[in-house]
């Protein structure tokens, strides 16, 4: 048990007599601080690799209110927004209650610990639901798009009654051609090759859908004036002549929304960081169960769940941050 | 632990008070894009930008010195921590973005090829 105390020493006068505290900080707390630096560094240097990508192609990346625009129960509503803001929301929170359980600790309070633990660790597990909520949408897609031989991605508008242009679903548009695609898996492919699913319309089907649709319009990746360019409708049945490929969601190659790096960055970065809350959540369980043994009653401590919580606050830091530059820079 | 700590409710609600309000202000923001805001520049980035980024880094001090409770260390430990973050996460934004807007204006200024098209 003793081992485990390392705040019980006496250190007066005994500098290398063991049990001394450098900078006033215990050696379980001084260790996770070493572990929250270097992972902040480690996140860092991913948000300043995003930001190098970005600011190569600043002129034709994606623009995030129009790609995380959806609100569970509102579906076709553009909200921009409201739900990261619901997720900064529900991490602040449990970030408050988990510094509710270390105040509560420092009073030895054993019920009022393990409430607030509790209540941290429904946070976080709501936090990591709307992730995977906010990731099948972003992996889905919505409108679909065509990309280029070139590499870009050509998505599809239209004049809407606001006078604004609106984006149009290839659903909406796409012709129905005679097919003879096959989905090739490993029960009818050559050897032991399966291609990935097919998109739900061939190009063929794009083009000839566009050249159906007088009010369809191409819009491209370059934005100009803070929004994306539109082509107009000479240029963009001339443009649609480059498309290759169908590309509806987005995947770790290409995604309907525009430069490839980016869904590469928003999957890196989000799953690297929701990953973080996963172990966060499973640290906090344990801690959440010695509480309720009443390990640390026994210790007459309750360090542990300070150490624990710094690790969670250190995950809200982060997700202030992703939020930043992910969603509103 | 030995010595006795003073309950830091208050502290906490007033903290998650000032985290909410510049979460929402941030949000609205977001939103709206206030025109004057999103078309001026200062040093090669607009308004609205900057204020997305100051006010992050508010929440960034208060979420460390509240409730990762920096405020109630020593003043060693908490040079030892921000300071080499500080230093190095400014001098790493610093070399990447500059070197990321470089490439961009050869990707602008070279005519012979395409890159993306």
């Amino acid at each position: 048990m003793a081992a485990t105390v390392t705040t019980t020493a006496t250190t007066t006068g005994k500098t290398w007599g063991g049990g001394n505290e450098p900078m006033g900080a215990s050696y379980g707390k001084m260790m996770m601080w070493f572990f929250i630096v270097s992972d902040a560094l480690t996140f860092s240097g991913f948000l300043a690799a995003y930001g190098f990508s970005r600011f190569k192609f600043i002129e034709t990346w994606p623009i995030a209110d129009e790609v995380f625009n959806h609100f569970p129960f509102m579906h076709g509503v553009d909200a921009p927004m409201y739900y990261v803001a619901f997720m900064t929301f529900i991490l602040i929170f449990s970030s408050v209650t988990m510094v509710l359980a270390v105040d509560a600790g420092h009073h030895l309070k054993k019920t009022k610990v393990a409430i607030y633990m509790l209540l941290t660790i429904v946070g976080g597990f709501i936090f990591l639901g709307s992730q995977a909520w906010e990731w099948k949408n972003f992996i889905k897609g919505e409108f679909g798009a065509v990309e280029t031989k070139g590499g870009s991605i050509l998505q599809f508008v239209k004049m809407g009654e606001n006078g604004k242009y609106e984006r149009v679903a290839l659903a909406d548009f796409a012709a129905t051609l005679p097919t003879d695609r096959v989905n090739k898996v490993r029960s009818n492919g050559i050897w032991f090759e399966e291609t990935a699913a097919l998109p739900t319309y061939s190009v063929e089907e794009v083009k000839e859908g566009l050249k159906a649709h007088p009010e369809v319009l191409v819009r491209t990746e370059k934005i100009v004036k803070k929004h994306k360019e539109v082509l107009s409708r000479e240029e963009s049945l001339k443009r649609i002549e480059d498309a290759t490929i169908v590309v509806e969601g987005a995947n770790l190659i290409r995604n309907e929304y525009g430069h490839k790096l980016f869904a590469n960055f928003f999957f890196f970065i989000t799953g690297f960081h929701g990953f973080h809350v996963f172990s966060g959540v499973m640290i906090n369980v344990l801690i959440f169960f010695n509480v309720l043994l009443g390990t640390y009653e026994k210790r007459r401590s309750y360090e542990m769940v300070e150490k624990v919580g710094l690790y969670w606050h250190f995950v809200d830091l982060v997700w202030v941050f992703v939020f930043t530059f992910f969603y509103l820079v | 632990m030995a010595h006795s700590h003073e309950s830091n409710t208050k502290r906490i609600w007033t903290v998650f008070g000032l985290l909410s309000i510049i979460t929402i202000v941030e949000v609205i923001l977001g939103i709206a894009k206030p025109a004057s805001l999103h078309d001026t520049h200062l040093a090669q980035m607009n308004l609205l930008n900057w204020i997305f980024i100051i006010l992050t880094i508010v929440k960034a001090y208060y979420i460390m010195w509240a409730f990762m409770h920096l405020e109630g260390e020593k003043s060693s430990l908490r040079w030892s921590i921000v300071a080499p973050l500080v230093f190095l996460i400014i001098y790493l934004v610093f070399i990447l973005l500059i070197e990321g807007n470089y490439v961009f204006e050869v990707f602008g200024t070279a005519h012979n090829y395409k890159w993306i098209f």
